[in-house]
Formats: C-alpha cells, structure tokens, sequence
C-alpha cells in the first residue's frame, strides 16, 4: 500500500522507504532483462532500464512496439514472463496491481461514469481507509492543483475531453505514488489543448518532484516533455538518451529515422584521417564527416543528416564559409517547395536521382532570397553536422 | 431547424408507427375489458349487460352508459380471495425474480467474461430452449418432479434421501418452473449490460487499490444496475400474472392472480369481474414501471 499519511502537505516522494537491502545506488525503478509473449507474438523483449526518481521518462514508439505491454507491467496489470521488475530495490513481481505504490493515467481516462468528479478523485483515497476529512481536503487540494474548481459535482459525461483528462490526471495523482504511469495521456485532445497541457503536466511534475513515466508515439510529445527518451522497436529498446541526443545522436539507422526527418546516404568508408572520414556514396563523389566517438568497424555505413542542417545556395558554399575544401556539396535541382510558415521545406533532385530535404528557417518575414522550383542550387553542409550510422 | 429536416415526410409516418400500434392492439382493447370490467354478468350472449347497441340510437347508447357500475372494483377489494391472490402473486414474483436474479447474475457475468468466441455459444446455450415449446417444456419437469420421476430417482441412488420427496403440486415446484423458465429474460438483459463495460474501468479499480471484490460492488456492480432493472422488470411483471406454471407445478391451495382470472373467466363465466380483476392487476403494475421509467431516466439524466 502507498505511504498514505493523513496531513497535507507537499507530496512525500520518500525513495529512501525502500528496504534496508536495497543499494545505495538502486535506482527507483529496476527493469531487468523483462520478457513478455502474447502467444507467440513477442511484445517485450529482454528489456532493461533504469529510471531515477524524479524523472520524466518517455517511452516512444510505433503502435505494437512493446510500450504499452511495458507500462501496464510496471502497474501490475501483465505479469512478465521472463525477468524482474525493481521498485526501490524490491521486487514487485508478487504484488499485486491494487496494493503497488504506483498509479496509471489510462489512455481512454477510464473515469468511472455512475461517480461524479470529486468520488473519482476520491476512489483511491478510500480505499487507502484516509479519514474523511482527510479525503476531502486532499480531492480540494487536487481540484484546485488541475484547475477543476466548481465541477467537483459533474458527473464524467459532462464533462469536456480536456476536463476529463484533468479528472483522470487528479485521481491518479491523489494517491501520491511513487511513479505515476501515462498511457497516451494527451491523444485524445486536439492540438492546441494538447501543447498547453504538456506544459501544464511537465510544470506539474516538477512542482511534486515525481516520477512520471509517459506512454506515447508523438515525438514531438515526449521531446517536449521528457528529461530522457527510450525509443523502442519490436519489444526493444532501440536507444535511451536525452532528447537532444536522440535527435543529434541517435544510435541506429532506426532511430535516426524514427525521430525527426532525415537524408540518408548509404557509402563505404575509403579513407579515416583527423577524425575525419571520407565516405563515398552513389549520390556525390565523397563526402567528409565528423568521426563518431566509437570508431566505425564496418565499411558500409550511412551518412544521415538533418533537414535543417542543409543549407541552399545558388553558387556553391565556397563563398559563404571558410572552410570550403571541407564542406559538402551537392547539386540538384528543386523540385518542390513546402511553406510551413516557420520554415520552409525545399526537396532537391541531386544528379544521382536521390532527393535531399532542406529545412530553412524563414528568418524574415520579407525574404526575397527563396528559391524556385526547377532551380539549380546547390545544398551544403558541414562534416559536423552529419552523422554516421553503421549499416 | 436541421432536426425538422431529419424528420422528412417518411420519417415523420414511420414515427407515429408506434402510437398506432399502441392504439389498436392496447388501448382499443383495454376500452374493451374496461367497459366490461363496468358490466353485470348476466345469462346471456355475450354474458354481461349492458350491451351497446349503436342501432338504437343516442338515447339508448346514454341509458347503457347509466347502468355501468363499479361494484364488480368493490367485489375485489371486499372478498379475501382476490386480494389474497393478488398479494400471492406479488410474493411469488419478487420471490422468483429474487432467485432468477441471484442465479443469472453469475451466469451473465461468466458468459460476459468468456473469450468472444464462447461468448455466442454460451448465448446460443441460453436461448435454444426456447424452440421447445413451452408447455412442452413445463410437462418434462412434471415427468422429472413426479413421485416416481427423474429426481427422486436420483436422489434415492445417491440415497441422500430414503423414501420419494413430494415435489409435485408444492410451491417448490412451482419456482422450479418460473425459475427455469425465466431465467434467459434475466441472463439477456444482464449479459448485455456486462458485456459493453469497459474493462479498463475495472483495471482503474484495481490500479486505485480495490481489491477484485472491492472493484465488482464498487464499479461493475453499480454499472451494471440498468441490466438488474431491465431483467427484473422483464421477469416479475409478466410473473405476476403467470398462469400456466402455478396452474401445473403448484398445489390448489392458494391460487395466483392469473388463475383466479381463469376461473372467473372460464369457470365461473363472470366475465364482468374477471375483467375488473385484469384492469386492477393492470393498475398495480403501473407504479413499478412508472419507478423504472424514472430510474432509468436519471441514469440517462447523467448523460446529460
């Protein structure tokens, strides 16, 4: 049962209730090696991760890849097949779902429709035998914390999508658990309720200093929300990092697909020098990039690089740069130009038949310097700025 | 104005289907059995008087309407014997739909929890009784309740019993049978209720720190109360006026409101006082529908 302590106060986040076995440097939550099969459909495989207290942690992922298996194992809702699951260091395998110190935000909010919002709210506490006076001054204290004053008297099918998120969000919450689990929390919500709300929900998750760990295929979602990111493919986690390396660095071809937009080009190494590699490709006679950290061992890799990190000009970089003998060229013609308002999508045809996307920041509102389709550009980029991927 | 549009020409005639409906095949008929239930019996053809003859003109139609009367009402009210069964079948029906209620609400929710192929199995279980006709059905359980019948005979191998129990012509027997009988208009509306909840809501329950039980009284059960409403008004209103099953199950001691109609009816040919005898049954079934009618409301009242 949840540490439920009768004041009211700021959350308690006590990790340190953990038993006496646990390692000092365990963190909050242990995922060791944890399998789960649906038939013979494997949802989670041999996965590990660890996630500290008082992270916003990000499960990101195409639908079917595990993530959501993963989270309802972590609420007791699958057991595991293979492997264990370590809350403050003790093993939650036989506890069951009612009686974990850990509560989830459901995807379709599962409000429970004959209770109006404050009983919902309330649900949880009572079953934690709070005091009554208790119960109600923490249902006003959640209220007031998702700014549902007023409705505590509707029932859930009066309620707007955006409120019923909220009362989902609150009755989750008003338990205090260690780690709160969100399924999806904002997808059913249109664009503009949804930007506002992962602020409001990172702003709150400081504010308590809990866990939360977020179920969602929105990139953009967990980017803006999450300290770190796990991206998983097929039952497995592809990469964990934060989100600038996610993006800036990411681990595999996958990923690197996976998360933003991207222009790959596949080549082999012909020559590694300065931490500089020479990498020729199909599309252009060579080009330099930035050695990883961890030396390539493979001949055939990829060479990615971002939209926005191309560049367009009319002449050819040797004019706008210094280092031109280090800079990446490749000529194309424009065939088609995307306005987005912010920036502006242009897709170049090189020679080879490969296209490449630029992304350019419109910086002024009176540029005149946009190129045409059927215009011949040329699109640069510097060998820091582009990534090499093992293939 | 978009809603006017809905309801084109076709619509607007399809909507009064209904009303007509009920016109002709209720309301016109219970002007009948009341202006009967207001009669005299009388050896005659048909047998009560007065008789509206619409040939005699205005003068007779008015003297026929002056010698209506309600002492067939007084009758009910003043012998024990129609109160008594009255009281009999109301005991009867919320006895049964009491049982029919305790033993189909684990078979709804077991049916409800089935993989979805068992799911249509286990209905086509719960209905396939009904193409054995009915009366057919009610004789198999006098073959099975009689002295010498299936379960005595049973139960003597088993000897959990040394001589035959009599179950024929006791009330046991006679519950036996409404239970039996009722029991898919109890399971159906159950099954139906139980089936569309979502299971998340019972995931919430738990993820909340309800135990199983806990989440069943507190969730499902509630959720569920619209289906015990529907299955125990579709089982006690047409047990109160049940007749073929006291009639072949029950001992002759007392008699259910539905038997007593028959005798007065077919027995006693006072056709006057069995008909005030169904328009009183009729009267006392109106404040259970009219209070299922309102809860039903204000589950949909939530709705908003």
């Amino acid at each position: 049962m949840t540490e439920e302590s009768p004041e009211i106060g700021r959350p308690n986040i006590d990790v340190s209730a953990a038993p006496a076995e646990a390692a000092a440097d365990m963190p909050l939550l242990r995922i060791e090696g944890v399998s789960k099969n649906f038939g013979s459909f494997r949802a989670v495989d041999r996965l590990s991760l660890d996630i500290g207290a008082g992270e916003f942690f990000a499960l990101l992922g195409p639908s079917g890849c595990g993530k959501t298996t993963l989270l309802r194992m972590l609420a007791g809702f699958e057991t595991p097949d293979e492997g264990r699951i370590l809350l403050g260091g003790r093993d939650i395998a036989p506890v069951l779902p009612h009686e974990r110190p850990v509560n989830m935000m459901f995807q379709n909010y599962a409000l429970f429709p004959h209770l109006n919002v404050r009983d919902n709210i309330a649900f949880g506490l009572k079953r934690a035998g709070m005091p009554r006076a208790a119960i109600d001054a923490r249902v006003a204290e959640m209220v007031a914390l998702v700014k549902l004053d007023g409705m505590e008297k509707r029932k859930p099918d009066q309620l707007s999508g955006g409120q019923k998120q909220r009362v989902a969000l609150a009755r989750s919450l008003a338990r205090r658990p260690k780690v709160l689990l969100l399924d999806e929390p904002l997808a059913a919500l249109d664009k503009k309720l949804r930007d506002s709300t992962q602020l409001e929900l990172m702003e709150l998750q400081r504010r308590l200093g809990m866990t939360f760990i977020i179920v969602t295929h929105d990139q953009e979602e967990a980017m803006t929300m999450a300290n770190r990111i796990g991206v998983m493919d097929a039952g497995r986690l592809e990469q964990v990092a934060t989100p600038r390396d996610l993006y800036e660095a990411p681990a595999t071809r996958w990923v690197a697909g996976f998360v933003g937009d991207i222009n790959l080009f596949e080549g082999d190494v012909i020559m590694q020098e300065h931490r500089r590699l020479m990498v020729t490709t199909r599309d252009s006679d060579a080009i330099v990039v930035a050695a990883p950290r961890q030396s390539v061992a493979k001949a055939a890799v990829t060479v990615a690089i971002r939209p926005e990190k191309v560049r367009l000009s009319r002449r050819g970089p040797a004019l706008d740069a210094d280092h031109s003998q280090s800079i990446n060229r490749l000529e194309g013609v424009v065939t088609d130009v995307g306005y987005l308002g912010g920036s502006t999508v242009y897709k170049v045809k090189l020679d080879s038949g490969a296209v490449v996307r630029a992304s350019v920041a419109n910086i002024a509102r009176l540029d005149r310097d946009t190129y045409g389709v059927g215009e011949r550009v040329v699109a640069w980029f510097t060998p820091d700025d582009c990534m090499v991927l093992e293939r | 104005m978009s809603a006017r549009r809905i309801f084109a020409q076709p619509a607007r005639y399809a909507a009064i289907a209904p009303y007509v409906w009920m016109v002709l095949f209720f309301l016109v008929p219970f002007g009948f059995v009341l202006k009967i239930s207001l009669s005299q019996t009388a050896i005659a053809q048909p047998p009560y008087l007065p008789v509206f003859d619409f040939t005699e003109g205005w003068v007779a139609i008015k003297a026929a309407f002056a010698q209506l009367s309600r002492d067939n009402f007084s009758l009910l009210v003043s012998d024990n014997l129609y109160i008594s069964s009255y009281l009999r079948s109301l005991v009867v029906a919320l006895t049964s739909t009491l049982i029919l209620l305790l033993i189909g609400y684990p078979i709804a929710y077991g049916m409800a929890r089935l993989p979805q192929r068992w799911q249509a199995i286990a209905m086509m279980l719960v209905i396939i009784p009904f193409w054995t006709s009915f009366l057919i059905r009610i004789y198999a359980w006098i073959n099975i309740l009689q002295h010498d019948g299936l379960l005595n005979k049973i139960l003597l191998a088993l000897h959990l019993v040394s001589t035959p129990v009599v179950w024929l012509s006791t009330d046991t027997a006679m519950y036996i049978g409404i239970v039996y009988s009722y029991l898919p208009f109890m399971i159906l509306p159950l099954y139906a209720t139980l089936a569309k909840m979502d299971p998340s809501l019972l995931e919430a329950a738990s993820d909340l720190g309800a135990s199983p039980l806990g989440a069943f009284w507190l969730v499902t059960f509630p959720l569920s109360l619209p289906g015990v409403g529907a299955g125990a008004l579709l089982c006690s209103i047409p047990i109160v006026g049940e007749f073929v099953i006291p009639d072949l199950l029950a001992g002759s001691s007392s008699m259910m409101i539905g038997q007593t109609l028959w005798l007065e009816f077919f027995t006693n040919k006072d056709w006057p006082v069995a008909a005030a005898a169904a328009v009183a049954l009729l009267l006392l079934l109106v404040p259970p529908l009219l209070l299922y009618d309102r809860l039903q409301r204000r589950q949909l009242g939530g709705a908003g």
